[in-house]
């Protein structure tokens, strides 16, 4: 039996400075997410003892050398919120990993509280800055020159499956699923061919297929074996090939569907190998195709399209659900993703409402028709980087979701719950109600542990090496009956 | 089940759209306008009388184009205004 679905995303954002010749990545990041304050004294430090990006899924351990920032950076770059997430300088970009959570809607959300609070901070922010300086934040992969960083994705999987079992499907699921979750871009980079308009953000940036780099030579599937739980038990699947989408719609279908497939390899019900022959030249030629009619190369000596790959995927998920009982997302899910698949298949361009891809191209179209632009003018790649602007009034996501034009699937009162608040059904809703209640005694955070510092001078680490434990469900009561952390703890040994 | 039937439904209401009017802005045909059309027509457009099916017709094409044009003149009023020089300007380090 495949485990319950615990997931979450990791998103790393864009930033630059209007008006200012001294810009700065780096302290502009500092400043961003400093500006964010919850913690009043701000000196609560994250815990990288706990953390092992070197260890690769293929069972070894890559040489190299561990980052661990003294104190004063640690606090400077770091900052763990009250509903779970945690807010933070990656190299030169503010990144915001929302809190664990058990289904695609509470993705959506989650991710979503994360674009408020980036964009809470970013207004913060600017009245630091010199008059006329003005700081904005782009929630997309790309500069269009080269250079890429993440949005990533984060499952929980059985450890009793082996990685090779995982790879496999994965290749041509994840070098294809980008018809109906890619972000779209404006022209192509990295040595890509030339081209007006791509599907995907990231396709132009990998060039292996699998590997444990993030930052160089990209793989289609990332071999990062660090579970943040009990590494007996999980691994922690780390995607890095999806797409900064902003479409609720997008966001829903790319975890939604991803963890079905996860589940299904985790219940060995791939019945059908789907294997490429060359998935790395496939992932570009598909983001460079929107007419969707690419013929690729497979292992068996035949060819498919992409949409006859995911259409493959799409059968062997519809018997696997057949056989057993969907939870009322995951139905939801699925419906969506057929119907999804099957307007891809009649036209793409009915999809201009939920697919992130298919909306910008629709609105990039229309304005070049009324202004007799064409694909290499810098208003349309204008228009491409600001519908990724977080900024409510002037982001053109957001103009279109105001205007009726894109269909939403959470609202705005549960995003903005989730801006202060955990999910209840995973231990995040543990370490966020301590953050809330115990901040002063909160001495340090990791994913899989929260420590505290009880002015004795000792420091106790409290593990949760178990993601589905520490929800409101058994630790709530335990809260209310702590008035301090010391309390907190004196309670869990009784 | 109820997604399929939708777009199904949808599609046939972007094809009478489509017969309805000739030089249409790409946005109109967009599937969360068909939805609001058909909300404000109650389910009825077969009901309507055969003669003045197109006039009506037309008259949401003119609505639709009216729409467009209001999104487009909104897009225009936030679009950076030094678009050659912001985009050359963007350059960003390599991330994750």
């Amino acid at each position: 039996m495949a485990i319950a679905t615990i997931m979450g995303t990791e998103i790393e954002f864009g930033i630059t400075v209007k008006n200012d010749p001294d810009f700065d990545p780096i302290s502009s990041c500092v400043l961003i997410v400093n500006a964010y304050r919850e913690d009043p004294e701000g000196r609560i430090l994250w815990d990288y003892d706990q953390e092992n990006p070197l260890a690769d899924a293929r069972g070894f351990q890559v040489e190299g050398e561990k980052y661990t920032p003294n104190q004063q950076e640690n606090i400077a770059r770091n900052k763990t919120l009250i509903n779970g997430a945690r807010y933070y300088v990656d190299h030169a970009h503010p990144e915001y990993s929302g809190p664990e959570v058990t289904n695609a809607r509470d993705v959506v959300i989650h991710e979503k509280a994360g674009e408020r609070i980036v964009e809470m901070s970013r207004r913060e922010a600017n009245t630091l800055l010199p008059a006329g300086a003005e700081m904005l934040v782009y929630k997309n992969n790309s500069d269009r020159k080269g250079n890429s960083y993440g949005c990533h994705e984060n499952y929980l999987m059985d450890r009793r499956t082996s990685f090779k079992q995982v790879v496999e499907p994965l290749l041509p699921f994840f070098a294809t699923r980008q018809i109906w979750c890619g972000a779209g871009k404006v022209g192509s980079e990295n040595r890509s061919h030339p081209c007006d308009y791509q599907i995907s953000q990231r396709a132009d940036f990998f060039e292996t297929e699998v590997a444990l780099d993030t930052m160089v030579k990209r793989p289609i599937v990332n071999t990062r074996d660090e579970p943040h739980a009990d590494r007996e038990k999980y691994r922690r699947l780390h995607v890095i090939v999806g797409d900064s989408n902003m479409s609720e719609y997008t966001i829903y279908l790319r975890n939604g569907v991803t963890a079905l497939i996860l589940s299904m390899i985790e219940d060995g019900a791939i019945t059908k190998p789907l294997s490429l022959r060359d998935p790395v030249r496939a992932i570009r030629e598909v983001s460079h195709d929107p007419s969707l009619r690419v013929k690729l190369p497979m292992e068996d000596g035949g060819q498919r399209t992409a949409l006859e790959i995911q259409k493959g995927f799409l059968d062997m998920v519809l018997a696997y659900a057949a056989s057993r009982t969907l939870d009322p997302i995951q139905k939801d899910v699925l419906q969506k993703w057929e119907s999804v698949i099957e307007s891809l298949g009649r036209n793409p361009m009915e999809l201009d409402t939920k697919i992130d891809w298919i909306i910008k191209k629709r609105m990039i179209e229309s304005y070049m028709g009324r202004k007799k632009l064409d694909w290499s003018d810098s208003q349309v790649q204008m228009l491409d980087l600001q519908y990724h602007d977080l900024r409510p009034d002037k982001g053109l996501y957001f103009l279109l979701e105001r205007q009726g034009k894109v269909e939403r699937i959470v609202t705005d009162e549960e995003i903005q719950y989730a801006v202060y608040h955990p999910p209840v059904d995973t231990r995040a809703y543990f370490r966020g109600e301590c953050l809330r209640r115990y901040p002063g005694e909160v001495f340090g955070v990791n994913w899989d542990s929260i420590s505290f510092g009880l002015g004795d001078d000792s420091i106790k680490r409290v593990m949760m090496s178990e993601p589905f434990k520490g929800t409101k469900q058994f630790v709530e009561s335990l809260l209310d009956r702590s008035k301090t952390a010391a309390e907190l703890l004196e309670n869990m040994q009784s | 089940m109820k997604t399929n039937h939708q777009s199904e439904r949808g599609n046939e209401s972007r094809a009478r759209i489509d017969l309805g009017a000739d030089p249409m802005p790409l946005y109109m045909a967009s599937s969360a306008e068909q939805q609001k059309q058909k909300q404000k027509g109650g389910g009825g457009d077969e009901g309507s009388g055969k003669g003045d099916g197109t006039q009506k017709l037309a008259e949401k094409g003119e609505e639709l184009k009216e729409e467009m044009d209001n999104l487009l003149d909104e897009i225009d009023a936030v679009l950076e205004e030094n678009a050659e020089e912001f985009v050359k300007n963007y350059v960003q380090r390599g991330g994750q």
